[in-house]
């Protein structure tokens, strides 16, 4: 599994990588309340805001980890965002992407690193 | 930047497991293990222990009661004279603007007014109280109290295994009961449109009582952050936010709280900071009301977001000054400030959320049905 530095998660599944966000930022957010998954089939940039979740406490915007199209996304999150709580690395997935450039999987880190970053 | 305060639960916080947050100058748990949303279902279901020693707890006293009540009502539009003995009122300071200074829990203890106020604002409160009365009046600020408050509908269960008297308590009474071995001064009354209790107790006995009450299964210990969604849902103002200094009782939806004897005609009317304005607005309306706000569909509309009439209309109508999820309701709930020909229940709004229009409906508050003792 690839780690970002900004909490989400990758793990690769047959030509498309499969991206949550940690349970480290789950914890921290709080209980999700709502999340506005992307459209299937758009394509998106690297950094770029493709992700509204909403916690008990405040809103946050969830980054594209990679360059790539979106090709499924977790409908069952959008009708219940306490998934990625209870399950952040399962069933609380968001969204299905295909890279458009895999070296850029090279730049993420593992789960040592991850692990090193939170403390 | 100076240091944050700590109430005397801080250690009993930290030891079950509470992230602590800053707020109004103390050091104070915003959710403890539990999380936010299980916290609230928690309240509603059992109940739920906060930690509300940051709360400004003040004695006026003079003469007699009557003394102390008299200084307070050119300060304060509530009949606090006609308050009877051991009942407490709901209230507010105002400006000579009519604006809202801070509100406030007024008590009638037998000799004495037992004020509780907001943390942010309780310096404030105590100058202008002592501003105005002393020396005739004393007013005493209690910092060696801390302040409880057991809420949901097993509070009373929980309460009077302690004090069978709790039982007898009606919603808004006040007494002086023996809980854990301690002389506790408790109101029937809340902050989560729930039964339960208000409990001052010396700063001392407070983490006894404390262990005491989360000694029984029912209980739980409960953060800020519930405690925000728990009013919210109640329709319950948070002051700086539903209220502030430019928002008049009326545009509040607060003059249920200004007693006939203070209004227009009244025994004694008006003499309060801000009266003319006030009685003004009450005879002819206000320019804007505080309504109950529904979001359509599942996203959370928080202070700040602007209100439009319609879909596409430039001119903002209001804004949002509350909102968030509503565990109980299952959905986003909201109040905020509308002009007057939109307060209509019913009426649909638009909100703009990151740049979209989205439907919101005045509704009436609160969210979810109050469940006080009468």
């Amino acid at each position: 599994m690839k780690f970002t530095e900004e909490h989400e998660w990758l793990r690769a599944e047959d030509d498309v990588y499969v991206v949550g966000i940690t349970e480290h930022a789950t914890t921290q957010l709080g209980d999700l309340v709502f999340v506005e998954l992307p459209e299937v089939g758009v394509t998106v940039t690297k950094d770029e805001e493709i992700v509204v979740i909403e916690s008990v406490k405040a809103a946050s915007d969830i980054l594209a980890p990679i360059d790539g199209e979106i090709t499924e996304v977790n409908t069952a999150l959008a009708e219940d965002p306490s998934l990625a709580n209870s399950d952040a690395i399962g069933d609380g997935w968001f969204f299905k992407i295909k890279p458009s450039d895999p070296s850029q999987l090279n730049d993420l880190m593992d789960e040592a690193a991850y692990k090193s970053m939170i403390g | 930047m100076t240091a944050l305060k700590r109430t005397p639960l801080h250690a009993l916080h930290l030891e079950l497991g509470a992230r602590m947050v800053p707020f109004a100058g103390y050091e104070m748990p915003v959710q403890f293990p539990l999380g936010v949303m299980k916290e609230h279902q928690h309240t509603r279901e059992k109940a739920g222990l906060f930690d509300v020693s940051h709360m400004g707890q003040v004695i006026v006293k003079g003469a007699s009661y009557a003394a102390a009540a008299a200084g307070l009502e050119p300060l304060i539009p509530v009949d606090v004279l006609g308050l009877p003995e051991n009942r407490q009122r709901y209230g507010f300071f105002t400006n000579e603007d009519g604006g809202i200074a801070d509100d406030l829990m007024l008590a009638n203890r037998g000799d004495h007014v037992f004020v509780v106020v907001n943390a942010a604002c309780k310096r404030a409160d105590i100058a202008h109280m002592k501003a105005a009365l002393e020396p005739g009046v004393a007013v005493t600020e209690l910092a060696d109290r801390a302040l409880l408050a057991l809420q949901g509908p097993c509070a009373e269960a929980v309460l009077s295994a302690m004090d069978a008297r709790t039982v007898n308590m009606s919603f808004m009474d006040v007494a002086t009961l023996d809980l854990n071995g301690v002389a506790a001064w408790v109101s029937r009354s809340g902050y989560t449109g729930e039964d339960g209790y208000e409990i001052s107790v010396p700063a001392d006995a407070a983490e006894d009582l404390a262990r005491a009450l989360l000694a029984h299964p029912d209980v739980e210990a409960i953060g800020l952050g519930a405690r925000d969604s728990l009013r919210l849902e109640a329709g319950l103002c948070l002051y700086g936010h539903d209220i502030d200094a430019s928002t008049s009782p009326v545009e509040g939806g607060l003059t249920w709280a200004i007693q006939k004897v203070r209004r227009a005609g009244g025994a004694r009317a008006g003499g309060f900071p801000g009266a003319d304005a006030i009685i003004g607005q009450m005879a002819e309306g206000a320019a804007r009301k505080r309504v109950g706000l529904l979001p359509e569909g599942r996203a959370p509309m928080r202070e700040g977001v602007v209100l439009f009439a319609t879909a596409e209309a430039v001119d903002p109508i209001g804004s949002i000054t509350s909102g968030g999820f509503g565990p109980t309701v299952g959905g986003p709930v909201a109040m905020g400030y509308v002009a007057a020909e939109y307060a209509a229940l019913g009426t649909t709004l638009y909100g703009d959320l990151r740049g979209k229009r989205q439907p919101v409906t005045v509704v009436k508050m609160p969210f979810t049905p109050a469940n006080f003792k009468r």
